[in-house]
């Protein structure tokens, strides 16, 4: 038995001369969260499946609950929940009905079932409302559902392949709170997603980018790599003409538009804000202000991925 | 099994709370039933006819009765010229003519040969052939009761007749041969149909991913997701089947209880077909065109159902041994029509049974290969 929940190696998945996922290895921690970050088309889905027992590794192991996934994918599925972006529930279905019919999909017998449906309904908010249709139920509903049923077996291990995509956001916000409460009762959720801001809620995060990973490490330690590179922000009433003018300096690496400011990136080291400010009154442009941000998430991701397709060409 | 019950009874809520499909599966095939057996009907009878009699005599009354009587054609006017039966062919009122030449009679009394003029409307070949056989067979029964009558000095029957039999279906109603052959072809499009679709469309919703990652073995549910199919379409099956009766005629000779072994057999093949498909394609449009595709065209064509196998070219007939229809019919048209034994097809139900036993083992190895 491993300590870990999941033990990744080397694992790979080729389709024909395609490789999805090219020898990517990690470790998931019993009861954190992981997620999984990636655009699509980068290898996420396609590890899940692994993970899952639902697609075969062409090499590599992973150990899912101590369990090979190659050796053994039905005892896996026996042991973790899944949830796809799809909420797969049925739709001529009732909220219980659907429950029963996923709960006796894991084998659950009637006082297992009769202990775990009244869990999932109150999980997900739908209490008296057991006979509602799924189909006529928003969203969010459906989302939280879907979670119950995924869990009615009370796997060790959730699986949660962009959950939340296409809901608002308030119900993402619930869904995440509820994801942290399944997380302190010790269950290890791998969740993908490519909600940047939703990553922040993960202890650990690996980024994927073209079939291997990127980058991985927590929230902290990945924006931390940005420490010795500075990133202004640079409010203006003209940002189309200052873009222009800053971007090509020696000291600039990059420019973007972040709102209506300016997201100005040094290379390394670079940290005055005098050229900046000499430039844009060079073309007749001031700058209001000049402010020090932190990167985002999104500014860690798309710098790992430009820095990985710089490195490819 | 408790897996697959879980899957059954699931299948069964969808399809009770899916009333429109419930009923296009119960109802269509009726409908299709009632539609084409009324539609298809070989049978050429009381066909309209004028009559140009320019004789008048004993004899050409005789041949006239002797159309009126056989009951193929209807004496739905009297003219006296050929104008007449132009304009009446012309707005379709009359689809032949009889012309019996002046003299006719005379002729014929005296030794001379003389001609009758049928005059049939060809518009369709098929039909005009079949009519002018009959014609022709009237006028050489009436010829023969001549000579003889000519011969001996009074009427007589001709000295030699074949006398035809016709068993199981003496009145050689064609919907008797059909009303088996419809209900066969209802029978399969309808679970193919509905059996596929019912699969696709779980893909395309995303539960057939969320179901095969819960620990539940291929087997189990393919059995959980065929039975509610199964029971559904056993009963819309025995719903044509008197509905063939009541509304045809189709009687019922034989042991209902062999006429239910070979449905179940049939409808298992006709739902493991659907099974296959929906392992073949990703989308219910698909899924749709391949299941009409697999199901209509064999059954209708390849299966004895309207065209009979003995008089296809021999590679043609090799092709229709794999069509379940054709032993299906064999059996159907057997129990209802003959009242015939059971045990006289153990061919044809072992074919059946083959048939079921070779598509759920082909959908089940798709079905464990898609793990991938």
């Amino acid at each position: 038995m491993s300590a870990t929940a999941v033990t990744v190696r080397d694992l790979t998945r080729r389709f024909g001369a395609f490789v999805a996922v090219d020898h990517v290895s990690f470790d998931v921690e019993p009861g954190t969260i992981f997620g999984f970050l990636g655009s699509n088309g980068a290898g996420k889905s396609t590890t899940i499946r692994m993970l899952c027992g639902l697609l075969r590794p062409s090499s590599g192991s992973a150990l899912v609950g101590g369990i090979d996934v190659t050796r053994d994918p039905e005892a896996v599925k026996r042991r973790i929940g899944y949830m796809s972006q799809k909420f797969s529930l049925y739709e001529l279905l009732t909220v219980e009905e659907n429950l029963t019919f996923f709960g006796g999909l894991y084998g659950l017998d009637d006082e297992q079932l009769a202990r775990r449906k009244p869990f999932a309904i109150h999980m997900a908010g739908l209490d008296g409302r057991e006979r509602t249709l799924t189909r006529d139920l928003a969203g969010g509903w459906r989302q939280r559902l879907a979670l119950g049923c995924s869990i009615l077996h009370e796997p060790r291990i959730l699986f949660l392949d962009e959950p939340t995509g296409g809901v608002d956001p308030v119900s993402r916000r619930e869904f995440w709170i509820l994801i942290n409460s399944l997380a302190s009762t010790g269950v290890t959720v791998f969740v993908t997603t490519h909600y940047l801001d939703e990553a922040e809620h993960c202890h650990r995060l690996a980024l994927m980018h073209a079939g291997r990973i990127a980058t991985m490490g927590t929230v902290a330690e990945l924006k931390r790599a940005f420490t010795n590179r500075v990133v202004f922000e640079v409010r203006t009433n003209a940002p189309m003409e200052s873009l222009r003018a800053l971007d090509g300096l020696a000291s600039v690496e990059k420019t973007s538009l972040f709102g209506t400011a300016l997201h100005v990136w040094m290379k390394p080291g670079e940290r005055e804000t005098a050229p900046l400010a000499n430039r844009l009154a060079e073309r007749g442009l001031s700058a209001e202000s000049f402010e020090v941000v932190e990167p985002s998430l999104e500014d860690v991701f798309m710098d790992v991925v430009e820095r990985q397709e710089g490195a490819a060409s | 099994m408790r897996k697959a019950l879980a899957v059954g009874l699931k299948e069964f809520r969808q399809i009770a709370r899916d009333t429109r499909t419930l009923l296009i599966l119960l109802f269509v095939p009726a409908f299709f039933l009632l539609l084409y057996g009324y539609a298809l009907n070989w049978d050429i009878r009381h066909v309209r006819l004028a009559v140009l009699d320019r004789d008048h005599s004993t004899d050409s009354r005789q041949l006239i009765s002797a159309f009126v009587n056989s009951t193929f054609f209807d004496r739905v006017a009297d003219v006296s010229s050929m104008a007449d039966v132009e304009s009446l062919m012309d707005r379709d009122r009359i689809r032949a003519a009889l012309v019996i030449p002046e003299n006719m009679s005379r002729d014929v009394r005296s030794g001379r040969q003389a001609a009758v003029q049928i005059i049939l409307s060809g518009d369709n070949a098929n039909t005009a052939t079949a009519v002018f056989g009959y014609a022709q067979a009237i006028v050489r029964g009436v010829s023969a009761a001549l000579q003889i009558e000519m011969a001996s000095g009074r009427l007589a029957p001709p000295p030699l007749s074949a006398d035809a039999r016709i068993w199981f279906n003496p009145e050689l109603k064609s919907t008797l041969f059909l009303v088996p052959g419809l209900i066969g072809f209802i029978v399969m499009i309808s679970c193919v149909v509905s059996t596929s679709l019912s699969i696709v469309r779980e893909k395309e919703r995303g539960t057939w991913e969320q179901v095969r990652m819960a620990p539940i073995n291929t087997v189990s549910y393919v059995v959980g997701k065929t039975i509610p199919y199964f029971v559904v379409s056993y009963a819309s099956a025995l719903f044509i089947i008197f509905a063939a009766m009541f509304l045809f005629g189709m009687p019922m000779r034989g042991s209902w209880s062999a006429l239910l072994a070979a449905l179940s057999l049939y409808v298992v093949g006709a739902l493991g077909t659907g099974l296959l498909v929906s392992t073949l394609v990703d989308s219910q449009a698909l899924a749709f065109l391949v299941s009409l595709l697999v199901s209509l065209l064999p059954t209708m064509i390849l299966s004895g159902f309207v065209f009979p196998i003995s008089s296809m070219p021999v590679p043609i007939q090799m092709i229709s041994l794999i069509v379940p229809a054709r032993y299906f019919l064999v059996v159907l048209r057997g129990i209802v029509l003959k009242g015939a034994d059971a045990a006289m097809y153990v061919q044809q139900f072992g074919a059946l049974a083959l048939y079921a036993a070779t598509v759920l083992g082909l959908a089940s190895l798709r079905l464990a290969r898609e793990r991938g």
